[in-house]
């Protein structure tokens, strides 16, 4: 049996299999995404990002637990960064996750960036097809958190949790903007702490301030305290509410039209870059270019120029 | 893309000390592996389990508490149980030789003891994981 | 202590000095002299070194004298002169009775103190009938799950006249419930009791990770024995804040001195805010430090730890009388020195380490046996390591003058230096909300994983050397000191044994016992005396802990704990 016909029947293993397939890039690998997209229904997908150390895997921890107790099948994909100069990574959001069934209804996969920038590693999305084709029908995705805007969450989730702590002052005037951009709900967390009254304050006049957003919907602020669970309730209303809402008003088809195009545009991308500048890298090809310029017989403009008409012919 | 090794550590058992899979983790990080590091108190269920969602290519333990001899034995079972017998089980910890030869031959594929080099784990790692044949077809 | 005159005078006299070292150092490639923790250690120390205790007032304020404020030379006037420290070696396998028998063995052999190490699943709250608790029964101590083990454990044993010192942090309460209840059980009454309970959970926070409840219920329960010890068990130190694990787990020298001082500050505060008194209190607190090979290094923080107790409770908390000020200690040489190869290299480091708690003015001395990175202790290994303290305390003549290091150039400047690096780390607690808020935001933890990665990384490109690890190794090395196993029949044994008392006891007291802890967990209400009294109706540690795991939660580590930089 092929590892995709055990994943098709069930096989957690194989959906392993197959998630280290896509991450690696393995030959084959978007045959296999097209053959996975088919089965694609509609598992919510949920992001939750914010700066480090606000309790974004305890919260994941704490969501997971609630939706699996409805009768959810839950999926979750948490993201940490790889080191620039060792290529390795220490993946460490596991530590959080207890007490989870291991009877196929629940399934955690940590992942490292490998050099992408934008909060999630550059296969994540592509992993979120392999979950919801597996029949997880709801996706958390967990960001990398190094206290950054991570913007590449849009892009793969329906709606967007931006967790801060009352000690995240400082961090959210600076990313105010962004965190403006990405944001469907601000959830406080840790907010018995002191501090909280005035970041929340201060989200709520940030929220005042900006201009009425295309598809109306007012962001909420949510206080939790994951650690004892209180406020996660409110939480998932407020997601339900924002799905609610997006149905509603048409916007979340126009998110999905929006990704679908984007995710288009990313599959040429990649292929570009394999299959025509990772190629030249790896040929050598440009050694002798680089002479050449260095000779002052041509340019990098030229070369390019030429590079690119031998590949669109 | 380059095949990333990926390697789960654990510390299964109620010992708390954690000094030594700390160390490893580190190492293995600067050596360019994925390391999921699952933390303390891990049943063999767990550690399984884990493994298999996160398709590692080996697992590692520490165990300093003694208890090596009845939790190693409980991780292979559970291995085999849910047909996850290929990934490499290794280890570490206060284990004397004879029970790392019986170790070794019940399954566990190499028992570092107290003050071997982490370049010895790395490099057999390495060398185990690139020996391994797979003849598994995606589709 | 030197006119200004007479230091003019050096400085010119080093200048020519320095000129002919020069000759010397150009000749060889100089290596790194740093102490293990990673300080650099200059080629020379005198007088200049120390030049701000020429002052008067300075030199009161930093050293004075034994026995006085700042206690820097020591905590008594006459030290080891008067009394020697007592050796207290640990010492806990298998079954009860295995215990009581090695108890017997330690005193006849001229052992002044009892100390015991419990079994994982007790330090974990488990009775050894647990499902996790497979396979560690009896295998790093004793397994207690009864009254019914102490009562074995202690049996013949005069608690009148033995101090005690149980080395148990989460369930602390329950094992010294049950001494107490054994000690009624045999007429001594709770206030003749003497011993000291471990009992810091700060730091399985921090270090050695045998946590169960969250770290504000843990405190309630602390806070809540220390106030019924201070009325009916006087002479017990009720906790022993411990820098040891905090080492064992990569802490450099100051960092387990800053740490496990922060620590001890932190219950201070806490035992304030619940209403008691300082001076009430604080007389039975006392600390416990890691003794680790670099020699002076360890002497200067065990007095810096000294002067930056005394002034600190003086002079931050009010303490009012001498005997707050103190910071009294034991001493456990290092167990992450030990070597697995060339075992026996470990006696001679043992021996060192010792030397050096006792020159640093230990209250109470625990030396390791030299198989201990093989397994358990065996007995002659366990024989020898008391021999090594009872060397030093009769042979060396180290034990005959107080303090003999004190106005060493090197040792004070030191000294100077282990205070001055604590304060910058106290400061950055501060900075950072504090102990508990550090300890949820995992800063400990990642600061000694780096420290412990920085050692590794050492000991593996040679910039240190480990005899027998990375130099003077021997190949194909054949063990030959004989290591102790625990038979697995323990295990069967004791599961049954318990199975044994819960079925016979009085379940009617037992269970009221029980609901009466679960109400005071739930409420107001002082937890010790709940458990004091389920003990009594023996219930087991198990059965305890699961009531407050059920009422308050259990911990777990939070992931930015895990990362290593």
């Amino acid at each position: 049996m092929t590892v995709l016909e055990r994943f098709y029947e069930g096989d957690i293993r194989a959906l392993s299999r197959i998630i280290s397939h896509i991450e690696n890039g393995r030959e084959g690998y978007r045959d296999v995404l097209s053959r996975l997209y088919d089965r694609v229904g509609s598992s919510l997908r949920l992001g939750i990002t914010g700066p480090p150390g606000a309790g974004k895997s305890t919260l994941v921890n704490c969501l997971a637990h609630r939706l699996l107790k409805q009768g959810h099948k839950v999926g979750v994909v948490a993201v940490d960064p790889t080191s620039p100069f060792t290529g390795g990574a220490l993946l460490g959001d596991r530590v959080r996750m207890s007490d989870f069934p291991t009877d196929g209804s629940f399934y955690f996969r940590s992942m490292a960036t490998r050099g992408a920038s934008g909060g999630l590693a550059n296969a994540t999305d592509n992993v979120t097809i392999a979950y919801d084709a597996f029949g997880f029908d709801v996706t958390l995705l967990e960001t990398v958190g190094v206290g950054q805007v991570e913007l590449d969450i849009v892009d793969s989730c329906d709606t967007v949790a931006v967790v801060v702590v009352p000690e995240s002052g400082d961090s959210v005037q600076t990313m105010k903007a962004g965190l403006m951009e990405i944001a469907d709900i601000f959830c406080v967390n840790k907010s018995d702490r002191p501090g909280a009254e005035r970041i929340i304050s201060e989200l709520r006049q940030m929220l005042k301030m900006r201009k009425p957003p295309e598809d109306k919907w007012s962001i909420p602020v949510v206080r939790t305290v994951a650690t004892s669970t209180d406020g996660v309730e409110e939480l998932e209303e407020a997601i339900n509410k924002h799905r609610a809402h997006m149905g509603e008003s048409g916007f979340f088809e126009k998110r999905r039209r929006y990704q679908i195009r984007k995710k288009i545009l990313t599959v040429l991308r990649n292929r570009f870059q394999n299959e025509f500048v990772d190629r030249l890298r790896e040929q050598g090809d440009l050694d002798q270019a680089v002479d050449e310029i260095l000779a002052k017989k041509t340019n990098p403009f030229e070369v390019g120029d030429n590079l690119y008409r031998r590949f669109s012919a | 893309m380059d095949k990333k090794i990926r390697v789960l550590l654990a510390k299964p058992g109620l010992d708390g000390h954690d000094r030594g899979i700390k160390v490893i983790a580190a190492a293995f990080r600067d050596a360019g592996f994925e390391v999921i590091y699952t933390g303390l108190r891990q049943t063999p269920q767990m550690i399984v389990q884990a493994a298999i969602e996160e398709d590692v290519d080996a697992i590692g333990v520490s165990i300093l508490s003694g208890a090596h001899m009845t939790l190693f034995p409980a991780i292979l079972d559970e291995m085999k149980a849910k047909n996850a017998g290929d990934i490499i089980l290794f280890g570490g910890g206060i284990i004397p030789d004879d029970d790392k030869e019986e170790l070794e031959k019940l399954g566990v594929a190499k028992v570092f003891t107290p003050g071997a080099p982490t370049e010895q784990a790395i490099e057999f790692l390495k060398k185990t994981i690139a020996d391994k044949k797979s003849d598994e077809k995606i589709m | 202590m030197f006119s200004s005159k007479f230091l003019d005078k050096l400085k010119g006299r080093l200048a020519d000095w320095n000129k002919t070292a020069e000759k010397f150092r150009q000749k060889k490639s100089m290596p790194r002299f740093f102490t293990v923790s990673g300080v650099d250690i200059d080629e020379l120390y005198t007088p200049l070194n120390i030049e701000k205790y020429a002052d008067d007032e300075h030199y009161w304020n930093e050293i004075g004298l034994p026995g006085e404020y700042p206690y820097t030379r020591g905590v008594h006037h006459t030290m080891y002169r008067t009394r020697l420290w007592t050796m207290r070696q640990f010492a806990g396998m298998g079954t009860p009775s295995q215990t009581n028998e090695r108890f017997h063995y330690i005193l006849k052999q001229g052992g002044t103190g009892l100390s015991t190490a419990f079994d994982l699943p007790t330090l974990m709250g488990y009775d050894s009938d647990h499902p996790r608790s497979l396979g560690e029964v009896g295998k790093c101590g004793v397994a207690v799950d009864t009254l019914a083990d102490m009562e074995i454990i202690f049996d013949g044993i005069d608690l009148a006249e033995v101090s005690t010192s149980m080395t148990i942090n989460s369930p602390a309460s329950m094992l010294l419930a049950m001494y107490i209840a054994v000690a009624e059980k045999k007429g001594i009454p709770s206030e003749k009791l003497r011993g000291t309970l471990q009992n810091d959970i700060l730091k399985e926070y921090i270090a050695q990770k045998e946590f169960i409840f969250p770290p504000r219920p843990s405190i309630r329960l602390i806070t809540d024995m220390m106030e019924y010890c201070t009325k009916k068990v006087p002479q017990w130190n009720t906790i022993s804040i411990s820098g040891y694990h905090i080492r064992e787990a990569g802490a450099t020298a100051v960092q387990e001195l800053a740490y496990t001082l922060a620590d001890g500050f932190q219950y201070i505060e806490s035992a304030i805010e619940a209403g008691q008194d300082v001076d009430e209190f604080a007389p039975r607190l006392s600390f416990f430090f890691n003794a680790h090979s670099d020699f002076f290094e360890e002497i200067a923080k065990y007095r810096a730890a000294r002067r930056i107790y005394a002034k600190r409770m003086k002079n931050k908390y009010g303490a009012k009388n001498p005997k707050s000020w103190l910071l009294r200690f034991h001493t456990q040489t290092a167990g992450c020195s030990l070597t697995a190869q060339q075992p026996e290299n470990n006696i001679t480091r043992t021996a060192i380490q010792a030397l050096s708690a006792v020159l640093g003015g230990t209250q109470s001395l625990h030396t390791n046996a030299m198989d201990e990175t093989l397994a358990l202790p065996s007995e002659k290994a366990a024989l020898i390591a008391l021999r090594t303290q009872q060397v030093i305390a009769y042979e060396t003549g180290v034990a005959n003058t107080v303090d003999p290091l004190a106005g060493s150039y090197f040792v004070e400047a030191l000294t100077d230096k282990m205070e001055e690096e604590a304060e910058k780390i106290f400061q950055e607690i501060e900075e950072r909300d504090g102990v508990l808020e550090c300890i949820e935001q995992g800063y400990f933890q990642r600061e000694l994983a780096k420290s412990a990665y920085a050692h590794q990384t050492e000991l593996e490109t040679n910039e240190r050397v480990i005899v027998g690890v990375n130099k003077y190794v021997m190949d194909g090395e054949e063990l030959e000191i004989p290591v102790l196993r625990i038979d697995r029949a323990v295990e069967q044994e004791q599961v049954e044994f318990t199975k044994k008392i819960r079925a016979e006891r009085d379940q009617g007291r037992a269970e009221q016992a029980m609901a009466r802890l679960r109400e005071v967990a739930r409420g107001e209400g002082n937890t010790f005396e709940a458990i004091l009294e389920c003990s009594r109706a023996y219930c087991s540690v198990g059965e305890m802990c699961d009531i407050l795991r059920e009422e308050w939660g259990e911990y777990s580590e939070s992931a930015s704990a895990m990362q290593v930089s």
